[in-house]
């Protein structure tokens, strides 16, 4: 007589739905899933390591590359923490800036996590939506950095520059008439601020686009309900932080618990889901998007209004202008230590935390007053969601735990790191 | 800030007075607190229960080398773990540091607590090489299977120890020798900063009543 055993079952690390490289060995009894055990590090690239011998300006170009689709939120927690331990203060113009470019990120990451979760489902229309509008936004990052997706854009003090005053235009060519590229222009004529206010405009319209699709959805429903629920206390004890633990019903979003940057400036209100399910955690992040949008527009209304410096008065840290460089002695001693030595920052040690799409990411920097930092911890929110997996799939069916991958929104640049 | 946790500091160190007279420091609006390893996971039930504290999330648990650390600020031996907690109910965190052995850097796990404490304790294992007793699954999580070393322990190269390759004659993938130099462009300084010390001579006189102020050089 032959026993019955569970079947194990290696799913990645080469699947599309692991969303990256994640293998998770699964045990199985029929189709009902026993125990998940997820295999990480295989995108581990030591960004820790890495960062112990490099100057602190050198660092925010891996920050990019952690979670490489929330990009700015990283840099902008790193850069919080320096200027925590530097005890220097941002420019307004620069903070309205800085949180911008923030909710554009959230609104980046929101829309490739609703695509790709809508494609591992089964819903093939709203990834094609979602990446439509990926692209005017990543137009809006190139305009103001000249990459696409991996800025750099953010500095301690400030941001590297102001808000460019034209767009790029498309060229016509021998595949576009100049009656296409006219079309394609026609919201580029103005600043980056009037592109972005074009967009903002329509964008509400696309987010009733997406819902027409999902959130009434027999399939997307009988997919998503029910499926991975978490309580408010069990996410706690799990270490939950963003979409995750407000899906569960706890109103917490550091932009307003501990409002860093100018969030207690801006109005917009935090979603909360009630079962924690996987469709509240859909929910959730579908009414930021909206709350996102909100921001943008005030942020624009002001930042059209305001002119001012970006970056902070103090050259020992921040770069200096570039004409000071060319003109004047101090300039240019200045500019050459910057890039040469960098600067020392403050012994001393320091955690900042912002609410990046995902959840809380967070920098824990300790300095011993060299121009390197002695120890970078970052604190990525992928990392406490993805080590909850077990506990979520536990008991349910083998492609409910595609499902469960896809709400857990996570991104193994980061879990990895 | 600095106000608020000057008073939850003042909270904490009453709530702990019965463990262990902790040492608490408030820089830049955070709190620290130093607790001895044996007590460890005896605080961390206190700091999540007591309803004036109530910190029910563990948001990061990491280890630190000290080995190489050249600030003034007294060491008391090689590792650290060091944990950041946080309290939604009440909104505010607080940092625990704890100094471990040199030779055999051991302390209890606080899964038993957090339960999100689990791969943070892997991690730290993994890079830094703290063992965490009563660990329900301690293995290494982010380097590669068969990995040896702790990476982020100051005495390990930045290029690494082994190098990977795949070997036609063999068949298979082959580990040898690093090749490649250790290559420092940029070297690691420390420069005075006179502007820095007196900021910082105001802050550690308004914060730091106990005056510890730090005794240089490390253990």
């Amino acid at each position: 007589m032959s026993e019955i055993q569970n079947y194990t079952l290696n799913f990645g690390p080469q699947h599309p739905a692991a969303h990256g490289v994640l293998r998770l060995i699964l045990e199985l009894d029929g189709e009902v899933v026993q125990r998940a055990d997820p295999h990480v590090g295989l995108l581990h690239r030591g960004t820790e390591k890495l960062a112990e011998s490099r100057i602190y300006n050198q660092n925010i170009g891996y920050m990019d590359r952690l979670d490489y689709v929330s990009m700015l939120c990283n840099e902008h927690a790193y850069c919080m923490t320096i200027e925590k331990l530097l005890d220097i203060e941002v420019p307004e113009r620069a903070q309205y800036i800085r949180v911008m470019f923030d909710e554009i990120t959230r609104l980046l990451n929101h829309l490739m996590w609703l695509g790709t979760h809508g494609l591992d489902v089964g819903a093939m229309t709203i990834f094609l939506y979602c990446f439509r509008e990926r692209e005017d936004l990543l137009d809006a990052y190139e305009a103001v950095s000249g990459a696409r997706m991996h800025a750099s854009y953010y500095r301690p003090g400030g941001v590297y520059r102001d808000l460019p005053d034209s767009m790029p235009h498309y060229k016509a060519s021998q595949w576009h008439t100049q009656s296409e590229v006219d079309e394609q222009n026609k919201n580029r004529q103005g600043s980056l601020l009037d592109f972005l206010k074009d967009f903002t405009d329509r964008f509400e319209g696309y987010v009733d686009e997406y819902e027409t699709l999902l959130t009434d959805n027999r399939i997307w429903k009988q997919r998503l309900v029910d499926i991975g629920c978490v309580t408010a206390e069990q996410a706690k004890d799990l270490g939950f932080t963003g979409p995750m633990l407000r899906a569960s019903g706890v109103p917490w979003d550091l932009r307003k618990m501990e409002p860093y940057a100018v969030y207690d400036k801006v109005d917009f209100d935090i979603p909360v889901g009630t079962n924690g399910d996987c469709y509240d955690r859909y929910v959730v992040r579908v009414e930021e998007m909206r709350q996102s949008n909100r921001i943008i527009i005030q942020c624009i209304d002001w930042l059209q209004n305001n002119p001012g410096p970006v970056m902070h008065e103090d050259h020992k840290v921040t770069m200096p202008n570039r004409m000071d460089m060319k003109e004047d002695m101090e300039g240019l001693i200045h500019h050459f230590k910057h890039f040469s030595e960098g600067y020392s920052v403050p012994e001393g040690e320091a955690y900042c935390a912002v609410e990046q799409p995902k959840g809380e990411f967070g920098t824990y920097i300790v300095s011993d007053g060299a121009n390197k930092p002695y120890r970078l911890k970052i604190r990525a929110s992928g990392f406490a969601h993805m080590s909850a997996i077990n506990f979520l799939t536990e008991g349910h069916m083998l492609a409910d735990v595609v499902t469960v991958i896809g709400t857990l929104d996570i991104v193994f640049g980061e879990v990895d790191r | 800030m600095s106000q608020y946790y000057s008073e939850l500091s003042d909270k904490v160190s009453n709530a702990l007075a019965e463990i262990e007279t902790v040492n608490a420091v408030v820089a830049h609006g955070e709190l620290t607190i130093e607790v001895n390893k044996d007590n460890l996971v005896q605080i961390c039930q206190t700091l999540r229960d007591n309803q004036e504290l109530a910190f029910d999330t563990m948001i990061d648990l990491c280890g630190v080398d000290y080995s190489t650390y050249e600030g003034s600020k007294s060491c008391a031996s090689r590792y650290a773990s060091v944990y950041h907690l946080l309290s939604v109910k009440n909104n505010h965190r607080i940092r625990v540091r704890t100094w471990l052995d040199d030779d055999f850097p051991m302390v209890d796990s606080v899964v038993s607590v957090w339960s999100g404490a689990n791969w943070f304790e892997r991690e730290a294992f993994d890079l830094v090489g703290i063992l965490y007793s009563g660990h329900p699954d301690l293995r290494r999580i982010l380097t590669d299977y068969g990995f040896i070393g702790h990476p982020l322990r100051k005495d390990f190269p930045v290029v690494g120890q082994v190098e990977m390759r795949y070997d036609a004659n063999k068949q298979r993938v082959v580990y040898e020798p690093v090749s490649i130099e250790e290559r420092i462009n940029i070297p690691r300084i420390i420069r005075d900063d006179n502007r820095y010390a007196e900021r910082f001579a105001n802050l550690s006189s308004n914060n730091d009543p106990a005056g510890n102020e730090s005794q240089g050089g490390s253990a």
